[in-house]
């Protein structure tokens, strides 16, 4: 972090101000993961070590995720505090569904529904969203402060508040398998983020999406279906937030409805900013997410580490946010 | 003579739906719950009811002032959670240097909140967010993460428990005074009706050489000062400072601006309504207690959430022909 603060004060000095400013904001998240690693190599103990990686990558696919959806949405021009109470409604769904009787009885279909349901539930929360904001005309963060409050309460109540553990191979296989040595969701975060990277770039409703909020009356002026394509951002989001969920819990072997995806709404904008989102919409970096998140994962990992407590840890990450914004809006102006 | 009246009411009916709501379904809940429970309208319930909500409706109101320039605050809780641990640290000299050091704390950061938003030209959403994880970071370093208790020997106590005059407890006297003290900043100074104006059109306000610059460091900065008083009400009220506190006290604030009927687009507000829409969302909390002390039904404390939601979703609903007819912002 200090690294990279050092390239933005030290970027206008050398040659032509404006052209170094603009690679400076451009690959500001490049430089700064470069500076973490190489700062991580030096001090940190053991950094090297293979099970860093692996722990780094199981922490970080949640966020990550998240991150992606966040991105859309942002890119319409929205936001969603709601991702980190609709992971903690299907994480509590997941497990009351395969420990319930009918699911040990046929256990095959009641993973299959554990993971189906809390995701189509997950699906429906998104349409709220996407609908109170594009009929209705709410402001988003007025209509995902819905989720944000209830959605939570509804876990809870669903849960009684009661910590639910549990004993499914199967089912903790989302956040406990590996393939070839790699934790099974770093494999989901790249499926998504190609997934996602090709239907921004590639496909209609993605380039619908980034001209709704690049300018949204010129959208709708143009013919674009803007509010159909905006309920597809808050699904989208909500959906992997429910896919976020699930791996909170299958990586615990327990489901704390209180806990799951605490704050995450604040990792994910986060993660999103960083990664070179504009808050203004248009612009919708799914990989510059993904850079965001591992950022932001590491930052706290380098603290941690080095027993930096973690509540100093929140006060770094808030500098980098501050930072990160402070950047892009300097290239802005 | 008679039709120049008849207008006048409807004009101010209309200029008005906006609040109408909140009001109308506050005293219909009040009338509910005297007319359903035995010790509702009591003087006990009121008083408690009130001492427990002061640091909501003191939040709300400083939230509100953010909200009308267009901007928002999402540090409250955080702020809270940190001055509630000043308050505690301070409170073995009396409240007479707690009450001033919680609010200077809140001050501060509210400072903070206006440098990042006004010098560094950073989103609000994005400025306090972060103060918000400096401050909840800031709360439990200098705590060690666990709860300070209060010095019960001090005057300190007298906050929560006296009772001003014999009537009302101080907590609820305070926090009247600066409910009307804000109210009067915004309806009667050219400051209060700057900050109107910022929310109405920033780039306007400029031209009609208002002071945009001092409005909008007063608002972040009452924000915090209000977040500084809420964190010593918490502090008196649980007789600790409690650094994990203030979690979503934020978001609790912001509905009860919008429940209040203020758009978050700013430009309009009214410290009244906000204030009703706070106690509105206390009343369900209230209400809750009293429905299952009756026993008929058990509803967990996690309804109120649920309800909670439910009724922001009512109030968004009823507002959305509002809304739609003013203008769209995008945060």
């Amino acid at each position: 972090m200090t690294m990279d603060n050092n390239t933005v004060q030290n970027a206008p000095k050398s040659s032509g101000p404006k052209f170094d400013w603009s690679v400076v904001s451009r690959h500001g998240g490049v430089f700064a993961l470069i500076a973490i690693l190489l700062f991580n190599v030096l001090i940190t103990p053991n950094f090297l070590h293979p099970q860093t990686l692996f722990v780094n990558i199981s922490q970080v696919a949640t966020i990550a995720i998240v991150a992606v959806g966040m991105t859309l949405v942002i890119a319409t021009g929205g936001i969603d505090l709601s991702v980190g109470a609709i992971m903690a409604l299907s994480g509590a769904l997941a497990p009351l569904i395969f420990t319930s009787p009918f699911a040990e009885a046929n256990p095959e279909l009641g993973l299959a529904l554990s993971i189906i349901v809390p995701i189509i539930v997950a699906l429906a929360c998104g349409v709220f969203n996407g609908a109170l904001v594009s009929l209705l005309n709410v402001q988003p963060i007025v209509a995902t402060l819905i989720f944000f409050i209830s959605g939570r309460g509804i876990a809870l109540v669903l849960t009684n508040g009661n910590l639910q553990t549990f004993t499914n191979p199967a089912f903790s296989y989302l956040g406990t398998g590996k393939i070839l040595g790699f934790p099974f969701q770093g494999y989901l975060v790249v499926i998504i983020a190609i997934c996602v990277w090709w239907v921004m770039s590639y496909t209609v409703f993605g380039r619908q999406l980034l001209a709704v909020g690049g300018n949204e009356r010129a959208a709708e002026l143009s013919g674009v279906p803007v509010k159909r394509v905006k309920i597809g951002a808050y699904v989208i989001c909500a959906g992997l937030s429910g896919l976020a969920g699930l791996i909170v819990v299958a990586i615990n072997s327990a489901s704390d409805a209180a806990r799951i995806g605490n704050l995450m709404e604040l990792d994910a904008i986060a993660a999103a900013v960083v990664g070179g989102t504009l808050l203004q919409g248009g612009k919708a970096p799914i990989f510059g997410a993904i850079l965001g998140a591992v950022i932001i994962q590491l930052v706290k990992y380098t603290l941690l580490a080095n027993g930096v407590a973690d509540e100093v840890a929140l006060i770094a990450k808030a500098g980098i946010i501050v930072l990160a914004v402070y950047v892009q809006q300097a290239r802005k102006e | 003579m008679l039709d120049t009246t008849a207008f006048d009411l409807r004009r101010y009916i209309q200029g008005n739906n906006h609040s109408l709501g909140v009001w109308i379904t506050l005293i219909a809940l009040i009338v509910f719950g005297v007319m359903r429970y035995d010790n509702f309208g009591g003087s006990y319930n009121i008083s408690s009811f009130l001492n427990y909500n002061a640091m909501f409706i003191v939040i709300a109101v400083g939230m509100c002032f953010v909200i009308m320039t267009g901007g928002i605050d999402l540090s409250v809780g955080s702020v809270a959670a940190f001055t509630s641990v000043v308050a505690a640290y301070l409170s073995p000299y009396g409240i007479q240097v707690a009450l001033p050091g919680a609010v200077a704390a809140g001050l501060a950061i509210g400072g903070l909140n206006a440098f990042f938003v006004v010098a560094m030209r950073i989103p609000p959403f994005i400025a306090t967010l972060a103060t918000m994880l400096g401050a909840k970071g800031g709360a439990l370093v200098i705590s060690g993460a666990q709860t300070i208790s209060i010095d019960w020997t001090s005057n300190f106590t007298k906050l929560g428990l006296e009772k001003a005059f014999g009537i009302l407890p101080w907590t609820i006297v305070i926090t009247a005074i600066v409910v009307v003290g804000l109210w009067v900043l915004l309806e009667k100074t050219s400051l209060g009706r700057t900050v109107l104006a910022i929310g109405g059109g920033e780039d306007a306000s400029v031209m009609m050489g208002l002071n945009v610059t001092r409005a909008k460091v007063l608002v972040y900065v009452l924000s915090g000062g209000c977040a500084g008083m809420a964190g010593l009400f918490l502090a008196s009220g649980f007789g600790a400072g409690q650094p994990l506190e203030g979690v979503g006290w934020e978001l609790s604030a912001i509905a009860s601006v919008v429940v209040g009927g203020t758009l978050l687009t700013g430009g309009m507000g009214s410290i009244s309504a906000t204030v009703a829409g706070a106690l509105l969302l206390g009343l369900v909390f209230n209400i809750l207690n009293f429905e299952n002390g009756r026993g008929v039904i058990s509803l967990s404390a996690y309804w109120q959430m649920v309800i909670r939601g439910a009724f922001l979703f009512a109030v968004i609903v009823f507002q959305s022909r509002v809304a739609s007819t003013a203008k769209k912002g995008t945060i």
